[in-house]
């Protein structure tokens, strides 16, 4: 039996819905067990740095964060993207959802960096070139969030939004390059982040570790913000309402 | 050029040309926030001459962003932008109308009055002709990408500051090449690369901003 794949099945925000209750004690589980997993061999395990000590394994968390700061914004223009071309609920939804989240990691990679540049460069912040390509995109996260939330009507905010998050999508490699240009007729920085010497292999297997664990953490807050939505947005919906009188006769 | 597009854009000027003050505003704006930096820097000759192309750059930034916030409410609030969406002209055309006369009434005014910015702060003559010509090819850029943000956040309470916020990021690659130009000629290079990439920038610009914008026109309308 050959049957067609149901691509559109979790569109529906019922289903979606139940779908996050199964899998939100499964992401929770895996997001905490690898982060520890992860603390454990990139604090104990790993050997420390020739030149750098003790102070870069703060690498654990940074550069998994910087990762998932730039994947997430392609996830965010992508589901916008889906949600206004094809008017499916559940991909704008997961749109809003994704924004902060993203917003968060980035503001994690700045953070992190922040702590890791003052023992090893001696500053807080330098204007390097990744440092302030992450810092506008930080910038354009905001500026998502800041016109999703302005605009009350819910339709007009979701499409205003996949309009600026594809914009921005557009931007990122020119304001990346523009960024980097910059920054080498400048001349500022001296210091560089790509001269790091070749990792030990328990450096690398921490980082993933800490990667995957970041993943099913960004998985489970996304699909829990998404449900609330769906909740606050079909609210008189039929199964809102089912989901309602269950809750009453628990009660 | 098309009928719809010389006839928003007349239309445009003429409106401008009868609330002159209202139109001059931005220029008035421009040299009052540059004449601010030597207040808060220090006088020194050295340090201004140093920092003037960012300033005027920056500057000129913001009076583009703070005066394209009403290229469209005008027309919102009294019903007229909806007759013109729904006239079955294109609405890249309107848009692109839009961001022309927004330019003609600030941006060139604007490139106009950048030389005097730049001898209030001790800027070489190639300096300053370097400054004009980087002005006159980012400035179009900015009322584009402005009236986008403009669209965006037709009707919106907050909509001056939320434009800001929006279109700022994406406006960083022209503010650098922009005043990159200056820098490039103060240290003795050609600025020929930056002015390249400011109109290869430009033209990307053209053919895309007006695009977005006429479809977050019609997502404002709906």
């Amino acid at each position: 039996m050959n049957q067609p794949i149901r691509w559109f099945t979790f569109a529906a925000p019922s289903r979606f819905y139940a779908l996050v209750n199964a899998l939100n004690p499964w992401l929770w589980a895996i997001a905490l067990l690898l982060a520890i997993a992860a603390l454990y061999i990139g604090f104990l395990v790993a050997p420390t740095d020739a030149t750098q000590g003790d102070s870069y394994r703060i690498i654990f968390i940074h550069v998994p964060a910087a990762w998932m700061s730039m994947v997430l914004y392609l996830a965010m223009a992508f589901w916008a993207a889906i949600g206004w071309m094809f008017n499916a609920r559940m991909a704008s939804m997961l749109a809003r959802a994704l924004a902060p989240t993203g917003a968060l990691f980035t503001f994690l990679a700045l953070w992190t960096g922040s702590f890791w540049g003052k023992p090893t460069w001696g500053t807080w912040w330098v204007w390097d070139a990744r440092l302030t390509s992450e810092l506008i995109l930080l910038f354009l996260y905001l500026g998502f969030i800041a016109l999703v939330s302005s605009i009350d009507d819910m339709v007009r905010g979701d499409k205003a939004g996949a309009v600026l998050a594809l914009v921005g999508v557009i931007n990122i490699p020119i304001i990346y390059f523009s960024v980097r240009w910059w920054n080498t007729l400048h001349q500022g920085a001296t210091i560089s982040m790509t001269a790091a010497p070749k990792m030990a292999q328990t450096m690398l297997l921490a980082m993933l570790l800490m990667t995957f664990a970041f993943w099913a953490y960004a998985f489970a807050v996304v699909f829990t913000r998404a449900q609330a939505l769906a909740l606050e947005r079909e609210h008189d919906a039929e199964w809102v309402r089912a989901l309602r009188t269950k809750g009453k006769e628990l009660q | 050029m098309s009928s719809a597009f010389s006839a928003v854009y007349a239309r445009d000027l003429r409106l401008a040309l009868r609330r002159r003050v209202e139109a001059l505003l931005p220029v008035v704006f421009f040299i009052v926030a540059v004449s601010l930096f030597p207040l808060g820097v220090g006088p020194e000759p050295q340090t201004l001459r140093q920092i003037a192309a960012g300033v005027v750059w920056v500057s000129a930034l913001l009076a583009s962003m703070l005066s394209v916030t009403s290229l469209y409410t005008g027309d919102y609030a009294d019903g007229s932008l909806e007759q013109m969406v729904l006239s079955g002209h294109s609405g890249f055309e309107i848009a692109a109308a839009k961001a022309a006369a927004h330019w003609s009434i600030t941006g060139a005014p604007l490139v106009l009055a950048a030389p005097l910015i730049g001898l209030l702060l001790d800027m070489s003559a190639s300096a300053l002709g370097t400054l004009v010509i980087s002005l006159l090819l980012g400035t179009p850029i900015l009322s584009l990408l402005g009236g986008l943000g403009a669209a965006l956040t037709l009707g919106l309470r907050s909509a001056g500051v939320l434009l800001i916020l929006l279109i700022l990021p994406l406006a960083i690659p022209t503010l650098i090449f922009g005043a990159g130009a200056v820098g490039a000629v103060d240290a003795g290079q050609s600025a020929a690369g930056h002015f390249s990439l400011l109109g290869a920038l430009l033209i990307l610009t053209a053919l895309t901003a007006p695009l977005a914008t006429s479809f977050a026109l019609h997502i404002a309308l709906e």
